[in-house]
């Protein structure tokens, strides 16, 4: 089956300033000859691949190239070399093909401000020539999934800055795209708007469509995502479903214990255990265990501290995440 | 090309114009109409000015009524639009290419030209009249230069609301604009510049010029004015100009 979307070896150099919602990578300088223009490189290779009907998270920290490469796909930035294809549509040789097949939600929203909310899904959907009928259906149908009927004819002005999200985004399904692009959807959303919008995206996806969306939120991802790819200073760094991800980490759970009594016996007893890739003592009692699998060390570690006659009085699992991943990769937290 | 699309566009653009037809018309008629009044009527009432005045004045009038209105139907929309919230976004995601949706702008910012210039007449009419003469003998070339005024004004404004950020609006005005109007032989005809022989051919590289003396050609023929074949080509070459460059800026400010 044809890939929903695909990029080939894409990267993006900006000769000025990136536009403010776009990635922002290392800063390197350009031939010296001339007038030397500062040069940001802010995708340097991007290959992905997203197979038709699945929900495709881009993960990385502020400036990672996150919103630069969802640009290329959406006609919005043009690529300095590569190649990117939406639902088999050369996105640069074959513009409006590609933008028939998709749909986006900016990172700022980009509303009309000259018209009301209602109009702004009629609009669009006239753009992309829907039938009168057919506008005003889906219009109100969106409108009533995304709680905005009471605010639908006023003007999106004066919409906090949660409702203007909800209208990106039911402007952005309005026409029904193969692929949705969604970039930082839940920045800025109240836990409850979060709840809902993540409600409509498993929905929308439910309907076979493809949906491509952008976070520095481990949680979102994690709820929300079927694949990953983890993308940092322009490069992806590492790709696959959450769960091959957070296995991925070489000893990526941390096992939080307390003993009655701690031991030096005891501490090297537990670095034998299989899986144990290190032990450290964090007080008089307490060890951090950090190791390859979780539940099942328990039994052993109770032994082990049995037979030199010691009880295990607290056991805390913290199960391999992304946090730990992005860690392992790059040296840096994601929250940095 | 796809037409539903364009057409969806425009309709997008009359909608909003409708919502602010007040505040549409001042802007458009306001300035002609005291322009009109003052020098038509109190300027030629108390005797300062010949009463041929009227009928030289009017062609002026509604050359930079119509220059007026296609810049800022043009410029003033795209400079706030390709601000920071980019409320433009949703239009260049259309499925037209997006050079398209700045012809749209420019067709758009050509008939409120067009409607600008030709409201002026009856206007005119009325507060100037008696001693008003029109003498329209070529119709067909009036309708060709009031197009093409209204094109050049209209790209002019594409190309200009694509190169100027919002803190230069005020600078634009006032670099651009207002030299253009009294540069452009609006309430005078190019010939009294005679004894100016600098400005006078200075004044050849303002388009403003070329649509008044045409105006002034096709209206009121009696007075003098440049050659018609002149006026036609250069009024051609300005448009042509303005909306090459208008779409190269147009499409550097849509792509990043």
């Amino acid at each position: 089956m044809e890939a929903a979307i695909r990029t080939s070896e894409l990267r993006k150099v900006y000769t000025s300033a990136p536009p403010a919602a776009a990635g922002r990578g290392p800063a390197s300088r350009g031939p010296k000859k001339k007038e030397p223009k500062p040069q940001i490189v802010a995708l340097d290779g991007i290959n992905l691949d997203v197979a038709p009907g699945q929900i495709f998270g881009l993960l990385g920290p502020n400036g990672a190239g996150k919103s630069t490469t969802v640009g290329v796909l959406t006609t919005r930035v043009r690529p300095t070399s590569g190649t990117a294809w939406v639902g088999g549509h050369d996105v640069w040789r074959d513009q409006t093909a590609a933008k028939r097949k998709i749909g986006v939600v900016a990172q700022r929203p980009n509303l009309d401000f000259s018209l009301t909310a209602r109009e702004i899904l009629q609009f669009h959907g006239a753009y992309f020539g829907l039938s009168h009928h057919e506008r005003s259906e889906r219009a109100r149908a969106l409108l009533e999934r995304f709680k905005l009927t009471d605010r639908a004819d006023q003007l999106v002005r004066g919409f906090s800055g949660g409702m203007m999200q909800r209208v990106s985004i039911a402007r952005a399904m309005m026409h029904d795209p193969q692929v949705l692009f969604l970039d930082e959807p839940s920045a800025g959303l109240d836990p409850q708007t979060r709840l809902l919008l993540w409600e409509i995206i498993r929905e929308y996806n439910e309907k076979g469509r493809t949906i491509l969306l952008t976070t520095h939120n481990l949680e979102e991802a994690d709820a929300l995502c079927q694949h990953l790819a983890i993308i940092d200073h322009g490069h992806i760094i590492a790709s696959g479903t959450p769960r091959e991800l957070k296995a991925s980490v070489p000893g990526g759970f941390l096992l939080r214990l307390r003993f009655g009594a701690t031991s030096p016996a005891l501490l090297e007893r537990l670095g034998t255990l299989a899986g144990v890739t290190e032990v450290r003592s964090t007080g008089d009692s307490a060890v951090d265990l950090y190791a390859g699998r979780g539940g099942s060390l328990i039994p052993e570690i109770v032994n082990a501290a049995a037979a030199l006659g010691v009880e295990v009085s607290d056991v805390h699992i913290s199960e391999p995440s992304l946090e730990n991943l992005f860690l392992h990769h790059t040296g840096r937290s994601l929250r940095e | 090309m796809n037409g539903k699309a364009f057409l969806a566009l425009l309709a997008r653009d009359v909608h909003v114009a409708r919502r602010n037809v007040v505040p549409l018309l001042f802007q458009t008629f306001l300035q002609p109409l005291l322009f009109v009044f003052i020098f038509g009527r109190v300027m030629v009432g108390s005797g300062y000015m010949k009463e041929e005045y009227k009928s030289l004045l009017l062609p002026g009038i509604m050359a930079i009524s119509m220059v007026f209105t296609g810049v800022w139907a043009v410029a003033m929309p795209l400079i706030g639009e390709f601000q920071f919230t980019r409320e433009i976004e949703d239009r260049l995601l259309a499925p037209i290419d997006i050079s398209w949706v700045a012809i749209e702008k420019v067709v758009f910012g050509l008939i409120q030209a067009v409607v600008a210039g030709l409201v002026v007449i009856p206007l005119a009419a009325i507060i100037l009249r008696p001693g008003l003469e029109l003498h329209v003998t070529a119709p067909l070339v009036f309708a060709c230069i009031t197009l093409l005024v209204a094109g050049f004004s209209a790209c002019g404004g594409l190309a200009l609301g694509c190169s100027v950020d919002q803190q230069h609006i005020g600078l634009m005005f006032s670099m651009v604009l207002t030299p253009m109007i009294f540069f452009g032989c609006t309430y005078y005809p190019w010939s009294a510049l005679n004894k100016f022989p600098v400005v006078q051919k200075l004044v050849l590289i303002n388009p403003l010029a070329y649509a008044s003396e045409g105006l002034r050609a096709t209206l009121v023929p009696q007075f003098p004015h440049l050659s018609l074949a002149l006026i036609l080509i250069a009024l051609a070459v300005f448009d042509a100009l303005f909306l090459i460059v208008g779409l190269r800026q147009f499409r550097n400010k849509a792509v990043s």
